[in-house]
Order: structure tokens, then sequence, then C-alpha cells
């Protein structure tokens, strides 16, 4: 680990200027995943600026009906919180599916949005990789791919987001709002993290110096029936293999609307739009589930090591949504 | 030394109860000092510098940009290191060449004020090489396979019985399987640490390690030392798995890095991804099982063939098969080992080498064998235990295998086991049960020696340079030393872990109370004979460990019945296990509490191992590369959803209560505690006649919620 500055933050915008007038700082949140990566090399800010004292530590109901979620509320608080549970049950359960219950504590709302691939290569820095390093090489293709992405993917980077609250706020159209040194910014969180593309070391769309300060969930009636499944290794404190978030507004046997979105297949929390379309309208039968499955996995790309994900991801799917279904009909 | 009091029996008081860790409270109010944690004067810190290719030579070294770094005290590389003075292990020949043969070797490494620093500037060493072309991955079909001389330690590589050929020809029923186990790493929860000082010509290591005194046998010749001139000191040792059963390359870096400074101790602790390339490892083994039987099951052929890699730089043979030339009766029984040797780091011991991937095999062969039979799996197994070692006919010491798959399937529910597969399914999961054998054979090693001296404070100082790897020998050999002299446990003063202290073998191949607790035995024999039941103050005698003549007389090993509820998710595939039973039959238990952690731990490993634990090795860069929560060795990640619940019983039959039984095979047990016990009638001729003591230990695990995922 290399020697670094540190400042604690009274305010955001003094926070926000400190990075952004310093190339090599760093906001510091739960220090999760940052202070891992300082220890193993793969960051070196020379300058870390706590933003954990900042007042962004509230879930508070908006007139919309929606929720404003503070960047610095602890992930265990987040699950924890009553709007949440009884509004948007996937994100609680999603939360409580990450980590272990001491990095829950620590870990803030907006650090679980920013934390990094676990690739094996990212994280080894003897290795070539794009996203490390750009223009080394990606070590994963060709390597070990068990964990890594079916869609979405380059030729650059084929790492996946490992985030499980992030893919329940993207089932739930959630917007982040950024603080920088112009103001206030608000992007939809689907397109807040990016492609891998031609430039894999960019995650999101974030500029350096932009902080996190706020993520805002719409009001969604039907996310009260909503659920979140990760398919993992252990039961506990183990990354994905593949997640769904689904929330179904059935009626008559139909379903109405439906949100959809899926973990641990790509570089970012990946929104089921083809899977959607297919479920709106459709009767709410295992059939249909499969079919808005397919839909969705017809652009699935495997690698050597994680052809298992399309089934995986098709089998918990349509379980996923055959539970909430029948959920809606007693 | 007197012998002739080593006949007496003991009279077994503090021994069976379960006593809790003596150091228990110093453990957990942080007051034990780990190797690490020693306090020392004005220490000094070491990081490594690791190769970063698989094979070639070093053809630069800039160290310019790490030496000007602040904090930093001392580079020392292959160029400037101090001399050793053998290089008959290539493992431990550390920085005396330019040859790298392993991703992750030690080619240099930092000493400065802080870890960090030493750290940082490690990072900052500049290294070219002259890099050859490496290869890294076991396959079977190399053409390059040898027979090693022998396997570990000592045994025949190859064995041969009768016609297997024929046998198989002539099989009704057949199996012909491979079975691949992975790479496996030890990942003990203490990281390798080493705290070295070198002054006035000696060196002291605080050592992190599961046999001091020969920490110091090997390393001390390796610096050019006399022994006296070294000293280890490990009290406390944070798990060691067999991984710190012998010293690797950072206690020679630590050793040469005190040479360099004399005068201060340096620390060093191996980072969780070091340990990966320099604290040893199990081999990855491909195993050919080829199984002849007759159609009521009876094996008439066992040929078990294994491919494993050992280092280009070093041999390690792991006895994959020698678990076979024991488990079942055959007539016909052929096995072999053939080895790679890769441009990989170096295999070494890691939790029961040769059983554990061994029985593993096995035991998929024969469940393979009971569905081709259509055999209950438990019967199979009772049709094919065999009444004497099949290897060297002689009498087992003790089996009783068969009452432990008896015993496990009443205890488990196991008449509710329906083959078909998937013929059962709760809530989305379908559940199944299993069977498994377990053996280990019992090793005792020649060579500790015990002190005991009754000081001022009326209590007796027992002495043996032991280790206490997290396993209780602090706690069971204080029950053990105070029976042998007939006193209060609160009486003993147990003194471990420091070459100052005697002699004592190495915590390995579980033999550590049976060779430390038979010496000790000895010790306060001779501690009686010249100093009676009232000694005076400062008295004192030791004994070293007195040879067993059974040991020629009988097959020695431990065996046990593993029982697992496992269950397949409908929809996603998703395994888990609710429940595991383990049933075993291992001779006398010292203390039922820190034996039913032993065989708690031993089953979450099989579960962890089953499960987790794949090392995965990218042969395009020749080392693992899951260094990290993904796949590690550590049996803790099995974990969290299992919460154990077991008891262990010590029984002693009502043959031994009326005095009956084999005199000799009861002082046998005396001599080594953990010796396998003579068994209960039903056995064959040889073991009714030796009805002594049984111990049953039945460890279970339940799980502490619903196999569900636990969001």
């Amino acid at each position: 680990m290399n020697p670094f500055a540190y400042e604690r933050a009274s305010n955001a915008a003094g926070a926000v200027a400190a990075v952004a007038g310093h190339p090599g700082a760093a906001f510091l949140g739960g220090g999760t995943n940052l202070v891992d990566h300082m220890r193993l090399g793969v960051a070196s800010p020379d300058l870390l600026v706590d933003i954990t004292k900042l007042p962004f530590d509230r879930v508070e109901e908006l007139p919309s009906g929606g929720v404003r979620i503070g960047a610095g509320v602890r992930n265990s608080d987040l699950a924890a919180d009553q709007l949440i549970r009884s509004r948007y049950p996937m994100l609680s359960q999603a939360l409580l599916s990450g980590a272990s219950g001491q990095l829950r504590n620590l870990a803030t709302t907006g650090g679980n949005l920013l934390q990094r691939t676990r690739c094996v290569y990212f994280q080894d820095v003897t290795t070539p990789c794009n996203k490390r390093e750009p223009g080394t090489g990606c070590s994963a293709i060709g390597g070990y791919t068990r964990y890594h992405a079916i869609l979405g993917a380059s030729e650059h980077c084929v790492a996946v987001h490992p985030s499980d609250m992030a893919v329940a706020m993207v089932a739930l159209d959630a917007t982040v709002v950024v603080l920088g040194r112009l103001g206030e910014r608000r992007v939809k969180l689907v397109e807040f993290h990016r492609l891998p593309g031609d430039d894999p070391w960019q995650d999101t769309v974030l500029g350096h110096g932009e902080l996190i300060v706020a993520v805002e969930l719409p009001a969604l009636p039907f996310a009260t029936r909503s659920a979140y499944r990760k398919v993992r290794d252990r039961a506990s404190f183990a990354f994905a293999l593949v997640s769904v978030a689904a929330a179904l507004d059935v009626e008559g046997g139909t379903v109405r609307d439906a949100r959809v979105a899926l973990g641990g297949v790509a570089h970012k929390p990946w929104r089921a739009t083809q899977a959607e379309a297919a479920l709106r309208g459709a009767p709410a039968t295992a059939e249909s589930f499969r079919r808005a499955a397919d839909a969705e996995l017809a652009a699935a790309r495997p690698l050597d090591g994680n052809a298992y994900k399309i089934p995986m991801v098709r089998n918990t799917m349509v379980a996923v949504l055959r539970d909430l279904s029948a959920e809606a009909t007693p | 030394m007197s012998t002739s009091l080593a006949n007496a029996p003991l009279e077994i008081r503090a021994i069976g109860l379960p006593l809790e860790r003596i150091e228990g409270r110093a453990k957990v109010t942080g007051t034990a000092p780990y190797a690490y944690e020693q306090t020392v004067a004005d220490p000094l810190y070491l990081h490594p510098v690791q190769a970063t290719i698989a094979r070639g030579k070093i053809a630069s070294i800039d160290s310019a940009a790490a030496k000007a770094l602040p904090g930093v005290v001392a580079i020392i590389t292959h160029e400037n290191a101090p001399r050793l003075a053998s290089d008959k292990d290539k493992e431990l020949w550390v920085l005396q060449s330019d040859a790298v043969g392993f991703r992750g070797q030690f080619i240099g490494a930092v000493i400065a004020q802080t870890p960090e620093v030493a750290r940082q500037a490690a990072s900052l060493v500049r290294v070219t090489y002259a890099e050859q072309p490496h290869e890294a991955e076991l396959r079977a079909d190399r053409s390059d396979l040898y027979a090693p001389k022998q396997v570990n330690p000592d045994y025949p590589t190859d064995t041969d019985e009768g016609d297997v050929e024929a046998a198989l020809k002539a099989a009704a029923v057949t199996i012909d399987q491979t079975y691949s186990t992975p790479w496996e790493n030890n990942n003990p929860m203490e990281p390798h640490t080493t705290v070295a000082t070198w002054g006035d010509g000696k060196l002291t290591l605080y050592d992190s390690t599961q046999g001091a005194h020969s920490v110091r046998t090997m390393l001390a010749p390796l610096f050019g030392l006399k022994p006296e001139q070294m000293r280890v000191i490990a009290p406390h040792v944070g798990g060691g798995f067999g991984s710190k059963g012998t010293p690797h390359a950072h206690d020679v870096l630590a050793g040469l890095a005190a040479q360099a400074v004399p005068g201060r101790p340096v620390k060093l602790a191996l980072t969780r991804q070091q340990m990966f390339s320099l604290a040893g490892y199990r081999t990855p083994t491909i195993q050919h099982f080829r199984l002849g039987a007759d159609r009521e099951g009876r094996l008439t052929a066992i040929v078990h063939e294994v491919i494993e890699q050992t280092s280009r730089i070093k041999e390690f043979a792991e006895q994959t098969a020698v678990p076979t030339r024991l488990l079942y009766a055959s007539p016909n029984r052929r096995t072999s080992h053939r080895l790679a040797a890769l441009d990989v780091p170096v295999p070494s011991w890691m939790r029961a080498p040769g059983e554990t991937p061994g029985v593993c095999g096995n035991e998929m062969a024969m469940d393979e064998l009971a569905v081709a039979c259509g055999l209950d799996p438990i019967e199979l197994r009772i049709r094919n235990d065999p009444p004497v070692d099949p290897e060297s006919g002689k009498p087992w010491s003790g089996r009783n295998l068969v009452g432990c798959l008896r015993e496990g399937a009443r205890r488990f529910g196991w008449d509710q086991r329906d083959p078909a597969p998937r013929s059962r399914e709760r809530d989305g999961w379908l559940v199944g049960l299993g069977v498994a054998s377990s053996t280990y054979p019992r090793y005792a090693m020649p060579g500790s020696v015990a002190s005991i001296r009754y000081g001022a404070d009326r209590r007796y100082a027992v002495r043996i340079g032991a280790a206490d790897i997290g396993t209780g020998t602090w706690t069971a050999l204080t029950q053990i030393a105070a029976d042998a002299l007939g006193c209060p446990v609160e009486a003993i003063r147990m003194e471990i872990g420091d070459t100052d202290q005697p002699n004592a073998t190495v915590e390995g191949g579980s033999s550590g109370i049976t060779s430390w607790g038979t010496t000790i035995v000895a010790a306060a024999r001779a501690f009686r004979a010249e100093h009676g039941d009232a000694p005076r103050e400062g008295a004192e005698a030791s004994a070293g460990m007195p040879e067993n003549p059974d040991e020629k007389r009988f097959a020695m090993h431990s065996f046990g019945a593993q029982f697992a509820e496992v269950r397949v998710n409908v929809d996603t595939g998703e395994i888990r296990v609710p429940r595991m039973l383990g049933v075993f039959s291992v001779g006398r238990i010292i203390n039922p509490r820190t034996a039913r952690s032993q065989f708690i731990g031993g089953m979450t490993m099989g579960l962890s191992m089953a499960l987790h634990e794949e090392s995965v090795m990218d042969p395009r860069f020749g080392h693992v590369v899951t260094q990290d929560r993904r796949a590690p060795a550590d049996a803790r990640r099995a974990g969290p959803a299992l919460e154990p619940d077991g008891f262990a019983r010590d029984r002693r039959d009502r043959h031994c209560r009326r005095g009956g039984g084999d005199r000799q095979r009861r002082l046998a047990r005396h001599r080594n505690p953990r010796a396998p016990p003579a068994d209960h009638a039903g056995q064959g001729p040889v073991l009714s006649a030796n009805t002594a003591t049984r111990s049953s230990v039945i460890g279970r695990l339940r799980a502490a919620r619903p196999a569900s995922d636990n969001s």
C-alpha cells in the first residue's frame, strides 16, 4: 500500500472540490472495496477524501411516492428500512444477499454502485488487464471465466459488475443524483454503468471528482410483489453466479407489466428489456416466462468457462416469475 | 530411564474429561502471542519480491527506486544475499541463484522500518528476465510421467498382487472410471509468519510452525549453524493443516534478512495471495479406477492408478493410492503413482496427503459399483471389509468400520434413503443421502523426549518442545501428564513450543498426541521411579519415547463412516448440505471437547473440499489465479450455514470392565494414547480376543437455518 493523505470532508461541495482538483484523489465511503484495491496495488490514490460524515445518511419518502436514498446510507440500514422493505422487497433482499453482515454494516449505497469487478485478473497486478492497465490485454479471455459475462462483453473485457443492490435498483428504474463542480446532474442508473466496449477501464459515466449524493427510486406500486434471487456456490458471502431481480404485475392471469434485471451476466447490472417486452400482455404461464427468458438470452455469447450461465439464467428467471405469479393468484 | 515401571497401567482420571483449553482465555482475550505478535525490540519488516515468470533466469534487477524510498533499510537479492550451506533442497535454496523455477518464487526482499514501506518498495523493484517456455498443466497424456522412488513419506510407489487383468476379464461386474481432484491450497487462519533475529552468531525464530524442533533441524545446517546456535519458538499456532509441518522458503528468507541486519528482529507475514505459491499445496490428481466384482458385489480386482504433479525444483509425491491398499479386500490388487514434474510451486503436505484424494476416489468408485451391482452402498462396503490388513496380512489393532457404518446408518436415518435418482423432492430441492468410509494411519514418530521437574510451587513442570496448532495440545498433554504422574491437572505446568525444551517430533500425520503423550508417560514413570511419590523440590527426570512392540504385530489405522444429506435445487442446480454425521473408531479420546472439534473440523474440510476448494491454476501464467475469496482452501469457508452439534463418548465395554482382554493390548493403549483400540467382538477371531476400550465419537453438522438462500 502506497502512502496517502487523508482528509475528512465537512460539506459536499468541499469534497467535490478536493477530489476534482487532485488527479490522484479518491472519495472514501465504507472503503470495503477501495482499501482492498490499495492493498493489492490495483488502486494507489495519494489522497483519500472521507465523505462518511456528510449528511447523506437518510432514506426519505418523496412527494411523488418514490424514495430518496442518501449515498451514505449503509447497506444494512437500507435493507432494514421499512419503506424499502414494504415497497421494494426485491431491493432489501438484494442487499441482504450481498457480502457479509460486517461488510454490509460498512458499505454505503454510493460505494456499492461504484464497486469494481472481482475478475481475478483485474485483482492480480501480475497479469495483463485492460480495465486495470489500458492496452495490456484481457487475461480472462482464454483463461478462468466461470464468473464472467455472457451479455454485452467486448474483445477487450469480459468482466461482470459484482453488485446485487444495483441489479434491484436497475429493475426499479432508479436515478443517480450526482454532484460535480458545476452542480447537480441526474443519471438513470441503467445508463450509469457502461458496457466495456473499447475502453473497459471506464466503469461508469462519472467524471473524476463527481460525487454520488443520492439514489432515487420512483413509485412502482406493483413492486410490492417483487423478489431477488441470487444463485451462488455458498449460501452466504459469495458473489452471484447469476441473479434475477423481478417485479410482476398480474391481473386475471395476464401480465400487465413486469420489471426484470439480471446480475452476474454483464459489465453492468442488466435490465432485461427484451424479457419485459415479451412478458407484457402475455399469459402468466411458465411457457411465457420461458419465452421471455429466451428473448433476453438470444443475444448471449458464452465464453469457454461460463456457458452454464445461459440455462441458469433461464431457469432462475422462470422460477422467480413463477413464484411471483403464484403469489398473485392465491 | 526406568523401563520396568513402564508396564504399570495408568489410573485414568483426567484423560477423557472434556476440559476447556487451558490457553483458551489467553486466546480469546488476545494475550496468547502468535509468532508475528511476539514483542521484540526495534523490529524491521520484510516484504518479498516475487518472480512474475514461471521459468527462466533473472537478467537484471534494478532496485534503485526501491532503495530511494525513505524507510528502506536493505534490499536483498541473489546478487547480495548471504550464502546458504546446502542446495540439497531447492525449495529452501532462497536467493542463491538467478534461476526461476516457478511463478511467485522469491527473487528478492525489502527490509524497511514499516511493513507498508517494505511492501511499497518491493513493488518498485524492477526485474527483467530471460524467460524460458514453461509447462504448468497436469495432463494424463504427458509423455514425461515418471515413477518416483517412493511416495510420501516412505511407501512403495507401486504394488501389484495377484492377476488383476485376468480377474477383471473374468469379473461379472466391472467399473472403469477416471476421477480427478483439483489443486487445493492450505490456508490456515494465521498466515505463515516468522520473526527472525540474528545476533552473536545465533539465530532466533518466532515461527508459525507445526514443529519448532524440526524447523531447527532443517534450517540450522542450511545457515551453517550448530543446533545450539538456533532457537525456534512457537507456543501458539493458528492452524497448520500440514502447510506448517516443514519449513518453507519464507523461513529461510527471514533468516537471510535477519543476517543482513544483525541484531535487529525482522518480521515477515506472508499475504494471503503469497500463500498460494509459497506454503505448499495439494497436487491435482487424476485417478484411474478399475474394479471387478462378482454378482454379489464381492471385489475380485482393484486397480488404482494415479497421475499427479510435483515441482521441477523439488519432488513431493502424494501417496494417493496408498489407502486403496487397505480399505477393501480383494485377492487381486494393483496401485501405482506417476508424476509430472512441472514449472509450478512446490506441493507439500496438506490435510492428510494421500488419504484425502485417494479415499475420495475409492468411495466414488465403490458407489458406482454399488449401483452396478444393485446393492446398498453400505452393504457393499460391509461385504468387502477385510478381516486382516490386505497388504501385510496382520490383524487390525481395531478397525470397526462396519460398526461405524451400521451405527451411523441407524442414527442418520439411512433406511429413509431411496437410491432412485430424483426420488425425493422437498420445497424445490432434490434430497439425497450419501455415505463414505474414512481411514487414516496411526502414526507414532520416535525421537521425542520429555522432562519433568518438581518446582517450588509444588507443581510439575512438564517440558517437551511440542506444538499446539489449535488442536488442543496444551490441554490434552496436561491431562496425560496428570494421570501419568497421578496428580490433579492443576499440579501440571505444561511447557511446549520451544527448542529450549527437549526434542519433540513434528505435529504431522496426526502423530502428536500419540508420540508426545507416550513420551510424557514414560518420563512420568521415570520420575516416580527415581523420586517416588513425595519428590523433593528440584527433583527432575526425563525419558524418550519407548518402543511399542505391537507396532510390528498389528496394522494400526483409524476408521470412520461419513453420512451427508445433500440437496440440489431443482431450478438452479445449487448444492446445499443441511446435515452430516460422522462416526469414528479412533482409539482412546483424551479430551472429548477438543477431539470433537477435530472431527467437526475434518468433516467441514471434507464438505469444503467437495464443494468449494478448487484452486484454479492458469497454465498460461503458471500460478493460481483464484487467490482470493472465491476458491479458498480454508475449511471455514464451507461453514456459514452450518452450526456444529455433536458429542463424543469414550466407552469401555463389559469385557474390559470385567478385566478381560489382552494385557499387552491395554498396555499398548496406555503407551500410545491415540492408538486405535482393540475392538469389540465380531470382527474376527483375533479381534474378538482383544476386547478392551472402544471409543466412538459422533460428530454432527446441522444446518443453522433451512438450506435455502439466507436472504
